[in-house]
């Protein structure tokens, strides 16, 4: 078994890549892969605390990059789905503990054991976002439509074509987008940026749009993943969605769950 | 809010769009130059370094944009002869 390594990043903080990660993870684990989520923010570590596993920590990415813990031991199995596991970040340790030759030896470990490595980088351009990226195939760049979100996003895209492994080797790095907290009747008003501005501003492929919900909410206060707190919700429903598409699904796009008032119906136009 | 502004549509989203555009382009071309800058400081060193000692931190090598030209500034700290 030989994994796709997939980096969720975006430069700026705060836009959503830890609920990217444990949301793509789980829905990608749904659909029957073997998946693991690893937390890359050392010293800020919170994907445990997204999918749940808080509590059960013992051994982190840290102590198995400095061998003093196997990688079986470290690794976290979901309580609601087999398949998916997580590799938490250290929370006590300095981010200088991790070194570039222990995430490569982690890293090409973990590709040996699952189907999908999902790296979930920490916000900024310093080092940490950078061995984060580094290994990746393939990466989702989340992105709100909002100017500085988007700016960071173009930011880390010419990282990502410049300072990751696969981009040293002359090849390409499938870089997709991940459009979230989009409200559609802001957009269609002309008060937020529209998922083809983006699109265009950044020209890289549209993964899925997540509309903002307060159900992403909801999902962190249980901490559960937003595909499996409540998969008819409609960021849940995009997820699954994007989750598809990572595996080379034709699946049509849509705002799902898209509600429209008077003004939207007479007014509104269909995003992407 | 009067009832003219109210009927006048304030679309902020257009503005967003084109102060990315105008932007990005900007700063696209800043970042192939930032490669520059270190290409061009790594080759003046070994230059020098042919004919004389010299620290990496005495060369210096800048580049600004401006409206109409963009300057490279050049600044190389030579160790003072010494008397005999």
């Amino acid at each position: 078994m030989a994994a796709t390594i997939l980096v969720v990043t975006s430069g700026k903080g705060g836009v959503g890549k830890t609920t990217s990660t444990a949301a793509l993870g789980a829905a990608l684990a749904s659909l029957g892969k073997k998946v693991v989520v690893v937390d890359f923010d050392v010293g800020l570590r919170n994907l445990d605390l997204i999918m749940g596993a808080e509590r059960r920590v013992v051994y982190d990415l840290i102590n198995v990059t400095q061998g003093d813990a196997k990688l079986n031991q470290a690794l976290i199995r979901d309580k609601r789905l087999e398949t998916l596991h997580l590799l938490p970040a250290s929370q006590t340790r300095d981010k200088d503990a991790l070194t570039s030759e222990g995430v490569a030896r982690v890293m090409a470990e973990l590709k040996e054991m699952f189907d999908w490595v999902i790296a979930d980088s920490p916000a900024g351009i310093e080092r940490g976002a950078q061995l984060a990226m580094h290994h990746a195939d393939m990466a989702v760049v989340v992105t709100n439509p909002e100017v500085s979100s988007v700016r960071d996003s173009d930011r880390i895209i010419g990282m990502l074509d410049s300072t990751t492994a696969r981009a040293k080797a002359g090849e390409r790095i499938a870089k997709h987008l991940l459009l979230t907290r989009y409200d559609p009747a802001r957009a269609a008003r002309g008060d937020m940026l529209k998922t083809e501005d983006v699109l265009e501003i950044l020209s890289i492929p549209l993964l899925g749009i997540i509309p903002e919900s307060q159900d992403v909410l909801r999902a962190s206060n249980i901490g559960s993943p937003v595909t499996l707190a409540d998969p008819t919700s409609a960021p849940a429903r995009a997820y699954m969605d994007a989750a598809r598409r990572l595996m080379g699904e034709q699946v049509e796009m849509s705002v799902p769950g898209e509600k429209r008032g008077l003004f939207g119906k007479l007014f509104g136009r269909k995003v992407a | 809010m009067n009832l003219f502004n109210f009927f006048k549509p304030r679309r902020s989203a257009p503005v967003a769009r084109e102060r990315l555009q105008i932007l990005l382009a900007h700063e696209r071309v800043a970042g192939s130059h930032s490669q520059l800058v270190a290409v061009l400081q790594e080759e003046i060193l070994a230059v020098i370094a042919r004919h004389m000692q010299i620290d990496r931190d005495k060369v210096k090598v800048k580049l600004d944009r401006g409206d109409e030209i963009n300057t490279l500034e050049i600044d190389i700290e030579m160790p003072a002869a010494r008397a005999a």
